[in-house]
């Protein structure tokens, strides 16, 4: 992966197109207790999309991303995945510290049941770019090399759908711009990313469509351009000059929340 | 899980501090504990029946004998539990409130000073005693040993003083009391001055000079032999037998518990320690969430590291064993006996270390924690019978009956000395399901 300017990573968000969805979401609602994590959320994705998960803390990211996981199950709503399966990759990265970068995705290839171990494992460690690292323990690795390998493992099985929990979490500026990169790269590729994030500037820069969570409802689900034009039309005074975080906050005022 | 089974041990060959530390410091432990188990404790609880008549005068040879004074110095020795009939004496040793019981029988006096006459058997004092652990059993042998060693010794020369002096009087002559009326008693050496005196005046090779040769050789002889007497005097030493009784339970050899225990020790620390921290680490390496999402079931999760851990006991338990070997026998006949008790135990220790692991949910944390309640289960476990009040040892025996030490080791000795081994495979499985049970239920709040 060959360092860039972090803005050239930005994809030309994609227009809502028309096709088949790789992912339907309905009614997801999550309790726990009397406390509603998530109430009744839908959405759809379709193919190579990069949609931000965005909200503020506690808006129920998370508990969206696990129930898509399947690693909580929901308690109404249901999830589909038309194209095949969804692959996951944790806010924290699931690594064995003590095995080698290659090690660790031939494992994972080996739990995943993958057909051709050593290919695959060859194929993510290009497609990190950690080929010449295969060899090195996890535990050496920086935090954004270690990402990408998470993230590599998360895409063994090839998966339509890769979610990602708030992936860029610990790291600094140009490890950040070096992962967005590959996420990019991967969305190009026709992988349909989801990314939770409490980084607005980063939804904006990175994603092709947000949806705003708060408190576990599901707010706004459309472009930057079309929050924008929603807080416009919410304020009554026109096309106003404001950045999107400031638009983002706007939008949530206005709500109350 | 086979992949996750060679992770497991990938990770342990990256870590050989840690290995290391594992392997040896359990090894290490264990012996230090068997070392200190050969000792066993200062003053063994021992129940006393004396049923000797009180104020009953002992005197032998002249020299009078305190009998109650000899009792305390008993009671110095151990701690005397005083019991009031045999049938007490015997419910005492059989709860387990006693190490043993010794009962001085009612005839001790007149047994005794019979044989300082000469007449009548020695007596016969009772030792009961419960063989259930071999150190218990060796811990009363040697007390009461050496007690009645003692006094057998200072009756010993007392009779041996009364029967010399009878001798001398035989040898040297001299005056003899007996039923109030004094005696007078030539001697072998008078009769043989006498002799000689009276042979000068007898012709020589007369018949009556030959035959007074005759008695004054005999006379000789006599004195001369009777001399040698007294060291031979000195070696009647058992002028008080024992009886000993075991009373429920077998008697493994000591050889077998001391071994049992250190490898108990090992399979102990080896299995909990590497169980609890290899699940800890699933979660602190935040792989568990990973593996769980359709990879692995943690009930698969919690089997693998039960098979790490069963492996990995196996291995330096045999290791133990076989360093052992070079000090101690061990009946490696029993092969297949030994390598159940440390697979069951082994399996009921890991299951512990899940448990333990899944509570603690930390490396460091489930260390800890596999430490403190390793160590002290293990002293609780071989705590014997009646060295505490019964109450605490009622406690002790539910605690014990609550993790896998006691039975481990109880497997252990049974397959090293032919013991009975499907009691204590039966409890070890049964805490083997209990333990994964709560492990599953640690599971829950893993992720």
């Amino acid at each position: 992966m060959a360092e860039k300017p972090a803005k050239k990573a930005r994809r030309a968000p994609a227009a809502r197109p028309p096709r088949k969805p790789v992912l339907e979401v309905a009614g997801l609602t999550k309790r726990y207790g009397s406390r509603a994590a998530l109430s009744d959320v839908g959405f759809e994705a379709r193919k190579g999309e990069l949609i931000a998960v965005i909200g503020p803390n506690g808006a129920g990211k998370t508990t969206l991303l696990s129930i898509l996981a399947g690693i909580v199950r929901p308690d109404e709503g249901e999830v589909t995945s038309p194209a095949g399966s969804i692959g996951w990759v944790p806010q924290q990265a699931a690594l064995y510290r003590r095995l080698t970068v290659a090690e660790n995705l031939r494992l994972f290839a080996h739990l995943e049941k993958v057909d051709d171990v050593q290919g695959s494992v060859d194929e993510m460690l290009g497609e990190a770019d950690l080929a010449e690292r295969r060899d090195d323990q996890v535990s050496l690795l920086s935090g954004g090399n270690q990402q990408r390998v998470n993230i590599a493992i998360g895409l063994l099985r090839q998966p339509s759908v890769l979610l990602l929990d708030e992936p860029s979490t610990g790291l600094d500026p140009r490890q950040r711009a070096r992962l967005w990169e590959f996420v990019s790269g991967l969305a190009g590729g026709g992988t349909t990313v989801i990314f939770s994030t409490h980084n607005v500037q980063e939804a904006e820069r990175y994603s092709d469509r947000l949806l705003v969570l708060a408190d576990g409802e599901a707010l706004f689900d459309g472009t930057q351009t079309e929050l924008h034009r929603t807080v416009d039309k919410e304020s009554g005074r026109g096309r106003a000059k404001r950045d999107f975080e400031t638009a983002f906050v706007d939008f949530l005022a206005h709500r109350g929340h | 899980m086979r992949w996750l089974l060679l992770k497991d041990l990938q990770i342990l060959r990256r870590s050989p501090l840690l290995t290391a530390l594992l392997v040896i410091y359990p090894i290490v432990v264990a012996l230090l504990i068997g070392f200190a188990l050969s000792r066993g404790p200062e003053k063994p609880r021992v129940a006393f029946l004396n049923e000797v008549p009180q104020d009953t005068p002992l005197s032998i040879g002249g020299e009078d004998f305190d009998l109650t004074g000899a009792r305390s110095s008993l009671c110095d020795r151990i701690e005397c539990v005083r019991v009031h009939s045999r049938a007490e004496a015997r419910e005492e040793v059989e709860s387990g409130e006693v190490l043993g019981a010794l009962i001085l029988p009612e005839d001790l006096v007149d047994k005794l000073e019979g044989v300082a006459s000469g007449v009548g058997e020695p007596p016969t004092v009772e030792v009961l005693v419960n063989e259930e652990d071999p150190l218990k059993a060796q811990l009363v042998d040697d007390r009461i040993s050496s007690l009645l060693t003692e006094a057998n010794l200072r009756l010993s020369r007392a009779v041996s003083n009364v029967t010399l002096s009878y001798l001398d009087l035989l040898v040297s002559g001299g005056d003899f009391d007996f039923l109030g009326q004094s005696f007078n008693v030539l001697g072998l050496q008078n009769t043989e001055r006498i002799l000689r005196s009276a042979r000068s005046d007898l012709p020589k090779g007369s018949f009556e000079r030959e035959a007074v040769d005759q008695v004054i050789q005999f006379a000789e002889l006599a004195r001369e032999n009777l001399g040698f007497a007294d060291s031979l005097l000195s070696s009647v030493s058992q002028p008080i037998q024992v009886d000993k009784e075991v009373v429920n339970g077998g008697s493994p050899d000591l050889d077998a518990f001391t071994i049992s225990v250190a490898a108990t020790v090992t399979l102990m620390f080896v299995t909990v320690l590497l169980v609890a921290g290899s699940l800890a680490l699933e979660r602190e390496e935040n792989a568990f969430a990973r593996l769980t999402r359709g990879l692995i079931s943690p009930t698969g999760l919690l089997v693998e590291k039960l098979l790490l851990g069963v492996a990995c006991s196996l291995l330096v338990t045999l290791l133990l064993l076989g360093g052992l070997s070079f000090l101690v026998h061990i009946n490696w006949g029993r092969t297949p006996q030994i390598l159940v008790a440390i697979l069951a135990g082994g399996a009921a220790f890991a299951a512990l270390g899940a448990a333990l692991g899944g509570a603690a949910r930390e490396v460091r944390a489930s260390s800890l924690l596999a430490f403190m309640i390793s160590l002290p289960i293990a002293f609780i476990s071989l705590v014997p019978s009646g060295t505490v009040g019964p109450a605490l040892f009622s406690v002790i025996e539910v605690i014990r009956a609550l993790f896998p030490f006691a039975p481990g080791r109880d497997a252990m000795e049974s397959a090293l000395s032919s013991g009975d081994l499907l009691v204590p495979l039966l409890h070890l499985a049964a805490l083997t399901v209990a333990y994964l049970a709560l492990s599953r239920l640690a599971l829950r709040r893993f992720a």
